[in-house]
Protein backbone atom coordinates (compact mmCIF):
# COMPACT_ATOMS: atom_id res chain seq x y z
CA UNK A 1 0.00 0.00 0.00
CA UNK A 2 1.37 3.77 -0.92
CA UNK A 3 2.39 5.48 2.12
CA UNK A 4 1.45 9.49 2.51
CA UNK A 5 3.94 11.31 3.53
CA UNK A 6 5.34 13.78 5.54
CA UNK A 7 7.24 16.13 4.17
CA UNK A 8 9.59 18.86 6.16
CA UNK A 9 9.96 21.84 4.79
CA UNK A 10 12.97 23.99 5.11
CA UNK A 11 12.75 27.42 4.55
CA UNK A 12 16.35 29.23 3.16
CA UNK A 13 17.45 32.42 2.85
CA UNK A 14 21.40 33.20 2.19
CA UNK A 15 22.15 29.24 2.76
CA UNK A 16 20.38 29.86 6.46
CA UNK A 17 17.10 28.29 7.19
CA UNK A 18 14.12 30.04 7.89
CA UNK A 19 10.35 30.12 8.61
CA UNK A 20 8.25 33.06 8.46
CA UNK A 21 4.61 34.11 10.03
CA UNK A 22 3.04 35.17 6.89
CA UNK A 23 5.63 35.31 5.20
CA UNK A 24 7.40 38.09 6.80
CA UNK A 25 9.20 38.32 10.54
CA UNK A 26 12.31 35.49 9.87
CA UNK A 27 14.27 34.07 12.87
CA UNK A 28 17.04 31.44 11.97
CA UNK A 29 16.60 28.19 13.02
CA UNK A 30 19.68 26.72 11.69
CA UNK A 31 21.83 24.89 8.79
CA UNK A 32 19.89 23.58 6.25
CA UNK A 33 22.44 20.65 5.10
CA UNK A 34 22.65 19.69 9.32
CA UNK A 35 18.95 19.90 9.48
CA UNK A 36 18.12 17.76 6.23
CA UNK A 37 20.04 15.05 7.10
CA UNK A 38 18.42 15.34 11.19
CA UNK A 39 14.63 14.86 9.25
CA UNK A 40 15.93 12.07 6.85
CA UNK A 41 17.91 9.86 9.45
CA UNK A 42 14.34 10.55 11.60
CA UNK A 43 12.39 9.28 8.75
CA UNK A 44 10.95 12.39 6.75
CA UNK A 45 9.82 11.08 3.33
CA UNK A 46 11.16 13.89 1.69
CA UNK A 47 12.97 16.76 2.16
CA UNK A 48 11.98 20.11 0.91
CA UNK A 49 13.54 23.33 0.24
CA UNK A 50 12.25 26.22 -0.60
CA UNK A 51 14.92 29.40 -1.39
CA UNK A 52 12.31 32.54 -0.21
CA UNK A 53 14.04 35.57 -1.06
CA UNK A 54 15.69 34.14 -4.28
CA UNK A 55 13.09 35.93 -6.71
CA UNK A 56 14.86 39.26 -5.21
CA UNK A 57 18.34 38.22 -4.58
CA UNK A 58 21.61 36.10 -5.17
CA UNK A 59 20.76 32.73 -5.38
CA UNK A 60 23.62 31.02 -5.96
CA UNK A 61 24.17 29.96 -2.00
CA UNK A 62 20.89 27.42 -2.88
CA UNK A 63 23.33 25.54 -5.22
CA UNK A 64 25.72 25.16 -2.55
CA UNK A 65 23.35 23.69 0.02
CA UNK A 66 21.91 21.63 -2.43
CA UNK A 67 24.90 19.77 -3.42
CA UNK A 68 25.51 19.33 0.32
CA UNK A 69 22.68 18.19 1.04
CA UNK A 70 22.13 15.46 -1.74
CA UNK A 71 25.74 13.97 -0.48
CA UNK A 72 24.44 13.37 2.60
CA UNK A 73 20.24 12.58 2.49
CA UNK A 74 19.26 9.50 0.35
CA UNK A 75 15.44 10.52 0.06
CA UNK A 76 14.20 12.96 -2.15
CA UNK A 77 14.96 16.18 -2.18
CA UNK A 78 12.72 19.11 -3.63
CA UNK A 79 13.93 22.50 -4.51
CA UNK A 80 11.69 25.59 -4.82
CA UNK A 81 11.87 29.80 -4.52
CA UNK A 82 13.15 31.38 -7.71
CA UNK A 83 13.47 29.10 -10.67
CA UNK A 84 12.69 31.16 -14.05
CA UNK A 85 13.81 28.77 -16.52
CA UNK A 86 14.92 25.45 -17.68
CA UNK A 87 18.21 26.35 -17.27
CA UNK A 88 17.34 27.01 -13.54
CA UNK A 89 15.54 23.64 -13.62
CA UNK A 90 18.81 21.47 -15.10
CA UNK A 91 20.90 23.10 -13.06
CA UNK A 92 18.82 22.52 -9.42
CA UNK A 93 18.69 19.17 -10.70
CA UNK A 94 22.86 18.71 -11.66
CA UNK A 95 23.42 20.17 -7.87
CA UNK A 96 21.23 16.98 -7.23
CA UNK A 97 17.55 17.97 -6.56
CA UNK A 98 15.58 15.22 -7.48
CA UNK A 99 12.14 17.67 -8.12
CA UNK A 100 11.79 21.46 -8.23
CA UNK A 101 8.72 23.09 -7.41
CA UNK A 102 7.75 26.16 -9.70
CA UNK A 103 5.50 28.57 -8.38
CA UNK A 104 5.38 32.24 -10.27
CA UNK A 105 7.36 31.51 -13.54
CA UNK A 106 4.17 28.62 -14.12
CA UNK A 107 1.51 30.86 -13.58
CA UNK A 108 3.33 33.74 -15.75
CA UNK A 109 4.40 31.21 -18.87
CA UNK A 110 2.57 27.80 -18.44
CA UNK A 111 4.96 26.62 -21.28
CA UNK A 112 7.97 26.40 -18.69
CA UNK A 113 5.92 23.45 -17.16
CA UNK A 114 5.08 22.15 -20.40
CA UNK A 115 8.70 22.31 -22.04
CA UNK A 116 10.44 21.21 -18.60
CA UNK A 117 7.87 18.36 -18.23
CA UNK A 118 8.91 17.16 -21.26
CA UNK A 119 12.75 17.53 -21.17
CA UNK A 120 12.94 16.09 -17.54
CA UNK A 121 9.89 14.28 -17.23
CA UNK A 122 6.68 14.79 -14.85
CA UNK A 123 8.24 13.00 -11.48
CA UNK A 124 10.39 16.37 -11.08
CA UNK A 125 7.94 18.98 -12.05
CA UNK A 126 5.62 20.15 -8.97
CA UNK A 127 3.74 22.91 -9.63
CA UNK A 128 3.28 25.22 -6.27
CA UNK A 129 0.42 27.31 -5.99
CA UNK A 130 -0.19 30.01 -3.02
CA UNK A 131 -3.98 30.54 -2.80
CA UNK A 132 -6.21 32.48 -0.83
CA UNK A 133 -9.90 32.91 -0.30
CA UNK A 134 -11.95 35.32 -2.10
CA UNK A 135 -15.32 34.54 -1.33
CA UNK A 136 -16.09 31.54 -2.48
CA UNK A 137 -12.98 30.54 -4.49
CA UNK A 138 -9.41 31.26 -4.13
CA UNK A 139 -7.42 32.97 -6.08
CA UNK A 140 -3.52 32.73 -6.67
CA UNK A 141 -0.69 34.52 -5.72
CA UNK A 142 2.86 34.83 -7.41
CA UNK A 143 5.88 36.32 -5.55
CA UNK A 144 5.87 34.62 -2.46
CA UNK A 145 2.44 35.57 -1.58
CA UNK A 146 2.96 39.45 -2.82
CA UNK A 147 1.06 39.67 -6.06
CA UNK A 148 -2.59 38.76 -6.65
CA UNK A 149 -3.24 37.21 -10.25
CA UNK A 150 -7.25 37.47 -10.33
CA UNK A 151 -6.53 33.67 -11.40
CA UNK A 152 -8.85 30.70 -9.76
CA UNK A 153 -6.79 27.99 -7.82
CA UNK A 154 -8.65 25.28 -9.02
CA UNK A 155 -9.41 26.15 -12.77
CA UNK A 156 -5.27 26.66 -12.88
CA UNK A 157 -4.68 23.62 -10.53
CA UNK A 158 -6.33 21.97 -13.46
CA UNK A 159 -4.16 23.41 -16.17
CA UNK A 160 -1.15 22.50 -14.66
CA UNK A 161 -2.34 18.49 -14.41
CA UNK A 162 -2.75 19.36 -18.17
CA UNK A 163 0.71 21.30 -18.73
CA UNK A 164 2.46 17.90 -17.29
CA UNK A 165 2.64 18.51 -13.76
CA UNK A 166 3.48 15.33 -11.66
CA UNK A 167 2.09 16.58 -8.21
CA UNK A 168 0.21 19.62 -6.79
CA UNK A 169 1.95 21.77 -3.65
CA UNK A 170 -0.62 23.95 -2.23
CA UNK A 171 -0.26 26.24 0.38
CA UNK A 172 -2.75 28.48 1.87
CA UNK A 173 -1.53 31.78 1.91
CA UNK A 174 -4.44 32.63 5.00
CA UNK A 175 -3.54 29.90 7.07
CA UNK A 176 0.67 29.84 6.50
CA UNK A 177 2.11 30.51 9.84
CA UNK A 178 -0.77 30.91 11.65
CA UNK A 179 -0.83 27.27 13.30
CA UNK A 180 -4.50 26.83 13.17
CA UNK A 181 -4.43 23.74 10.71
CA UNK A 182 -4.76 23.58 6.91
CA UNK A 183 -7.42 25.28 5.01
CA UNK A 184 -9.19 21.77 4.37
CA UNK A 185 -11.90 23.26 2.02
CA UNK A 186 -8.93 24.21 -0.70
CA UNK A 187 -6.76 20.84 -0.30
CA UNK A 188 -9.68 18.55 -0.64
CA UNK A 189 -11.00 20.57 -3.90
CA UNK A 190 -8.30 20.98 -5.39
CA UNK A 191 -6.99 16.85 -4.64
CA UNK A 192 -10.80 15.60 -5.66
CA UNK A 193 -10.26 17.99 -9.03
CA UNK A 194 -6.97 16.56 -10.16
CA UNK A 195 -5.46 13.04 -10.71
CA UNK A 196 -1.91 14.05 -9.52
CA UNK A 197 -1.45 13.99 -5.87
CA UNK A 198 -1.68 17.19 -3.95
CA UNK A 199 0.99 17.93 -1.30
CA UNK A 200 -0.96 20.18 1.62
CA UNK A 201 0.76 23.29 2.90
CA UNK A 202 0.36 26.18 5.12
CA UNK A 203 -0.99 26.10 8.84
CA UNK A 204 0.35 23.33 10.65
CA UNK A 205 0.46 23.90 14.47
CA UNK A 206 -0.36 20.52 15.43
CA UNK A 207 -0.19 16.30 14.32
CA UNK A 208 -3.83 16.52 14.27
CA UNK A 209 -3.54 19.05 11.74
CA UNK A 210 -1.89 16.31 9.54
CA UNK A 211 -4.46 13.82 10.29
CA UNK A 212 -6.98 16.55 8.93
CA UNK A 213 -5.02 17.45 5.85
CA UNK A 214 -4.62 13.58 4.43
CA UNK A 215 -8.33 12.67 5.92
CA UNK A 216 -10.26 15.58 5.08
CA UNK A 217 -7.77 17.32 2.94
CA UNK A 218 -7.47 14.09 0.54
CA UNK A 219 -3.77 15.20 0.49
CA UNK A 220 -1.24 12.51 -0.52
CA UNK A 221 1.66 14.05 1.09
CA UNK A 222 1.68 16.92 4.03
CA UNK A 223 4.42 19.44 4.21
CA UNK A 224 5.13 21.58 7.61
CA UNK A 225 7.83 23.67 8.79
CA UNK A 226 7.97 24.92 12.29
CA UNK A 227 6.16 22.46 14.27
CA UNK A 228 9.04 20.30 13.33
CA UNK A 229 12.07 22.67 13.25
CA UNK A 230 11.60 24.06 16.78
CA UNK A 231 11.49 20.90 18.07
CA UNK A 232 7.72 20.84 18.85
CA UNK A 233 7.55 17.18 17.61
CA UNK A 234 10.01 14.64 15.55
CA UNK A 235 8.84 12.90 12.33
CA UNK A 236 8.38 10.09 14.35
CA UNK A 237 6.64 11.59 16.64
CA UNK A 238 4.62 12.61 13.80
CA UNK A 239 4.06 9.23 11.95
CA UNK A 240 3.10 7.26 15.37
CA UNK A 241 0.41 9.82 15.83
CA UNK A 242 -0.60 9.38 11.67
CA UNK A 243 0.05 5.87 12.12
CA UNK A 244 -2.57 5.50 15.03
CA UNK A 245 -5.04 7.14 13.79
CA UNK A 246 -5.24 4.41 10.86
CA UNK A 247 -3.28 6.30 8.24
CA UNK A 248 -0.51 4.45 6.47
CA UNK A 249 2.47 5.97 6.81
CA UNK A 250 6.04 4.57 6.44
CA UNK A 251 8.00 3.57 9.99
CA UNK B 1 36.38 -3.46 -9.13
CA UNK B 2 34.29 -0.36 -11.31
CA UNK B 3 31.16 0.30 -11.74
CA UNK B 4 30.11 2.41 -14.83
CA UNK B 5 26.33 4.31 -14.86
CA UNK B 6 25.89 5.34 -18.28
CA UNK B 7 25.48 8.76 -19.14
CA UNK B 8 22.84 9.09 -21.83
CA UNK B 9 21.64 12.48 -21.09
CA UNK B 10 18.29 10.35 -20.03
CA UNK B 11 17.35 13.35 -17.56
CA UNK B 12 18.60 13.60 -14.16
CA UNK B 13 21.40 11.30 -12.72
CA UNK B 14 23.07 13.45 -9.59
CA UNK B 15 21.30 11.15 -7.19
CA UNK B 16 22.27 7.99 -9.25
CA UNK B 17 25.63 9.22 -8.64
CA UNK B 18 25.97 10.41 -5.07
CA UNK B 19 24.14 7.66 -3.78
CA UNK B 20 26.73 4.60 -5.49
CA UNK B 21 29.79 6.85 -4.23
CA UNK B 22 28.06 6.97 -1.05
CA UNK B 23 28.11 3.03 -0.81
CA UNK B 24 31.48 2.86 -2.75
CA UNK B 25 33.29 4.78 -0.53
CA UNK B 26 36.94 4.20 -1.90
CA UNK B 27 36.66 0.17 -2.49
CA UNK B 28 35.04 0.52 -6.07
CA UNK B 29 35.49 3.09 -8.68
CA UNK B 30 32.26 4.72 -10.13
CA UNK B 31 32.68 6.08 -13.66
CA UNK B 32 30.15 7.76 -15.21
CA UNK B 33 30.20 7.82 -18.90
CA UNK B 34 28.81 7.04 -22.43
CA UNK B 35 32.35 6.01 -23.39
CA UNK B 36 31.96 2.57 -25.43
CA UNK B 37 34.91 1.11 -24.19
CA UNK B 38 34.89 1.88 -20.85
CA UNK B 39 31.25 0.22 -20.58
CA UNK B 40 32.58 -2.56 -22.00
CA UNK B 41 35.32 -3.17 -19.81
CA UNK B 42 33.66 -2.20 -16.57
CA UNK B 43 32.86 -4.81 -14.21
CA UNK B 44 29.17 -3.66 -13.74
CA UNK B 45 26.94 -1.23 -15.25
CA UNK B 46 23.94 0.86 -14.31
CA UNK B 47 21.66 2.23 -16.32
CA UNK B 48 19.72 4.80 -15.00
CA UNK B 49 16.69 6.06 -16.96
CA UNK B 50 14.07 9.31 -16.32
CA UNK B 51 11.28 10.60 -18.78
CA UNK B 52 9.08 8.62 -21.00
CA UNK B 53 10.30 5.51 -22.25
CA UNK B 54 10.29 6.87 -26.05
CA UNK B 55 13.12 9.75 -24.65
CA UNK B 56 15.10 7.56 -23.28
CA UNK B 57 15.56 4.88 -25.97
CA UNK B 58 15.68 7.73 -28.76
CA UNK B 59 18.45 9.01 -25.95
CA UNK B 60 20.39 5.71 -25.83
CA UNK B 61 19.81 5.26 -29.54
CA UNK B 62 21.80 9.07 -29.94
CA UNK B 63 24.57 7.53 -29.15
CA UNK B 64 26.52 5.73 -31.64
CA UNK B 65 27.02 1.76 -30.86
CA UNK B 66 25.68 2.10 -27.08
CA UNK B 67 22.87 0.08 -27.39
CA UNK B 68 25.16 -2.59 -29.08
CA UNK B 69 28.05 -2.37 -26.32
CA UNK B 70 24.87 -3.18 -23.97
CA UNK B 71 23.99 -6.01 -25.68
CA UNK B 72 27.02 -7.41 -25.63
CA UNK B 73 27.97 -6.51 -21.90
CA UNK B 74 24.70 -7.83 -20.72
CA UNK B 75 23.73 -10.52 -23.02
CA UNK B 76 27.11 -12.13 -24.43
CA UNK B 77 29.16 -11.40 -21.72
CA UNK B 78 26.56 -11.64 -18.98
CA UNK B 79 28.08 -9.24 -16.88
CA UNK B 80 25.66 -7.77 -13.85
CA UNK B 81 23.68 -4.92 -15.38
CA UNK B 82 20.95 -2.99 -13.01
CA UNK B 83 18.43 -0.81 -14.81
CA UNK B 84 16.64 1.70 -12.60
CA UNK B 85 13.42 2.56 -13.22
CA UNK B 86 12.66 3.35 -16.83
CA UNK B 87 16.30 1.94 -17.13
CA UNK B 88 14.39 -1.15 -16.03
CA UNK B 89 11.31 -0.83 -18.43
CA UNK B 90 13.98 -0.59 -21.63
CA UNK B 91 14.33 -4.55 -20.70
CA UNK B 92 11.21 -5.00 -22.71
CA UNK B 93 10.26 -5.54 -26.06
CA UNK B 94 8.12 -2.70 -26.12
CA UNK B 95 6.38 0.68 -24.45
CA UNK B 96 3.61 2.17 -25.12
CA UNK B 97 4.37 5.84 -23.46
CA UNK B 98 4.06 8.47 -25.56
CA UNK B 99 4.26 6.26 -28.75
CA UNK B 100 4.70 2.84 -29.66
CA UNK B 101 8.93 2.47 -29.31
CA UNK B 102 11.12 -0.75 -29.37
CA UNK B 103 12.86 -1.49 -26.22
CA UNK B 104 16.19 -3.14 -25.80
CA UNK B 105 14.07 -7.01 -25.62
CA UNK B 106 16.40 -8.32 -22.72
CA UNK B 107 13.26 -9.46 -20.80
CA UNK B 108 10.14 -9.96 -23.30
CA UNK B 109 7.28 -8.07 -22.39
CA UNK B 110 5.73 -4.43 -22.68
CA UNK B 111 5.19 -1.62 -20.20
CA UNK B 112 2.03 -0.29 -20.25
CA UNK B 113 0.10 2.71 -18.02
CA UNK B 114 -0.85 1.86 -15.07
CA UNK B 115 -4.87 1.04 -14.58
CA UNK B 116 -5.89 4.00 -12.39
CA UNK B 117 -9.45 2.45 -12.22
CA UNK B 118 -11.29 5.88 -13.78
CA UNK B 119 -9.33 8.38 -12.01
CA UNK B 120 -9.42 6.39 -8.01
CA UNK B 121 -5.75 6.32 -7.80
CA UNK B 122 -4.12 9.23 -8.52
CA UNK B 123 -0.49 8.80 -11.17
CA UNK B 124 2.42 9.27 -11.22
CA UNK B 125 2.52 6.62 -8.16
CA UNK B 126 4.51 8.97 -6.14
CA UNK B 127 6.09 8.13 -2.59
CA UNK B 128 6.86 5.00 -0.37
CA UNK B 129 5.77 2.16 -1.37
CA UNK B 130 5.88 -1.89 0.08
CA UNK B 131 7.80 -4.37 -1.68
CA UNK B 132 6.35 -8.04 -2.01
CA UNK B 133 9.67 -10.22 -2.55
CA UNK B 134 8.60 -12.78 -5.10
CA UNK B 135 11.97 -14.52 -5.12
CA UNK B 136 15.21 -15.12 -3.51
CA UNK B 137 16.90 -12.32 -5.44
CA UNK B 138 20.97 -11.53 -4.89
CA UNK B 139 20.03 -7.83 -4.68
CA UNK B 140 17.58 -8.55 -1.56
CA UNK B 141 19.91 -9.85 0.54
CA UNK B 142 19.11 -9.13 4.24
CA UNK B 143 16.57 -6.70 2.85
CA UNK B 144 13.01 -7.60 4.89
CA UNK B 145 9.68 -8.21 3.00
CA UNK B 146 7.62 -5.70 2.77
CA UNK B 147 10.54 -2.87 3.11
CA UNK B 148 9.39 0.65 1.61
CA UNK B 149 10.93 1.32 -1.39
CA UNK B 150 10.37 4.99 -3.26
CA UNK B 151 8.58 5.10 -6.36
CA UNK B 152 7.80 7.52 -9.17
CA UNK B 153 6.23 6.51 -12.34
CA UNK B 154 2.99 5.85 -14.16
CA UNK B 155 3.64 3.15 -16.62
CA UNK B 156 5.14 -0.64 -15.36
CA UNK B 157 6.32 -3.32 -17.07
CA UNK B 158 4.40 -6.55 -17.75
CA UNK B 159 7.13 -9.54 -18.56
CA UNK B 160 5.67 -12.33 -20.41
CA UNK B 161 7.75 -14.99 -18.28
CA UNK B 162 6.09 -14.28 -14.35
CA UNK B 163 9.81 -16.14 -13.28
CA UNK B 164 11.66 -12.85 -14.17
CA UNK B 165 9.68 -11.20 -11.63
CA UNK B 166 11.72 -10.70 -8.42
CA UNK B 167 9.45 -8.27 -6.54
CA UNK B 168 5.50 -6.70 -7.16
CA UNK B 169 4.21 -3.99 -4.96
CA UNK B 170 0.59 -3.22 -4.89
CA UNK B 171 -1.03 0.36 -6.23
CA UNK B 172 -4.32 -0.11 -7.92
CA UNK B 173 -2.90 -3.82 -8.44
CA UNK B 174 0.13 -5.48 -8.02
CA UNK B 175 2.77 -4.84 -10.68
CA UNK B 176 6.12 -5.67 -11.18
CA UNK B 177 8.46 -3.43 -9.48
CA UNK B 178 11.68 -5.90 -9.60
CA UNK B 179 13.39 -7.64 -11.97
CA UNK B 180 15.99 -10.47 -12.00
CA UNK B 181 17.35 -12.60 -14.75
CA UNK B 182 20.84 -14.24 -14.55
CA UNK B 183 23.00 -11.29 -14.55
CA UNK B 184 19.87 -9.14 -15.48
CA UNK B 185 18.66 -6.80 -12.31
CA UNK B 186 16.08 -4.21 -12.81
CA UNK B 187 14.23 -2.02 -9.78
CA UNK B 188 10.91 -0.25 -11.14
CA UNK B 189 11.70 1.93 -7.45
CA UNK B 190 14.70 4.22 -6.92
CA UNK B 191 17.27 2.62 -4.24
CA UNK B 192 18.79 5.64 -4.97
CA UNK B 193 15.83 7.42 -2.85
CA UNK B 194 14.94 4.76 -0.61
CA UNK B 195 17.05 5.95 2.32
CA UNK B 196 19.01 3.28 4.11
CA UNK B 197 17.36 0.18 2.43
CA UNK B 198 17.60 1.61 -1.08
CA UNK B 199 21.55 2.19 -0.38
CA UNK B 200 21.34 -1.54 0.72
CA UNK B 201 20.34 -2.78 -2.07
CA UNK B 202 23.26 -1.05 -4.05
CA UNK B 203 25.24 -2.56 -1.98
CA UNK B 204 23.84 -5.84 -2.71
CA UNK B 205 24.66 -5.18 -6.63
CA UNK B 206 28.38 -3.62 -6.36
CA UNK B 207 29.21 -6.71 -4.20
CA UNK B 208 27.50 -9.27 -6.58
Amino acid sequence: MLKNRIIPCLDVKNGRVVKGINFVDLKDAGDPVEQAKIYSDGGADEICFLDITASNENRDTIYEVVKKTSKKCFVPLTVGGGIRSIEDINKLLNCGADKVSINTAAVQNSKVVIDSSKKFGSQCIVVAIDAKKKGKNWEIFTHGGRNSTGIDAIVYAKKMEECGAGELLVTSMDRDGTQVGYDIELMSNISSKVNIPVIASGGVGNLDHLVEGIKLGKASAVLAASIFHYGKHSIKEAKEYLDSKGIPVRI
Amino acid sequence: MNVTIVDYKSGNISSVINSFKEVAKEKVKIEVTSDLKKINSSDKVVLPGQGSFKSCIDALNTINGLVETLNEFAINNKKPLLGICVGLQMFADIGYEETETKGLGWIPGKVTKIDNQNGKYKLPHIGWNEINIMKDSKIFKDIKDKSHMYFVHSYEFIPNDKNAISATTNYSSNHVCAVEIENIFGTQFHPEKSDKTGLKIIDNFMSL
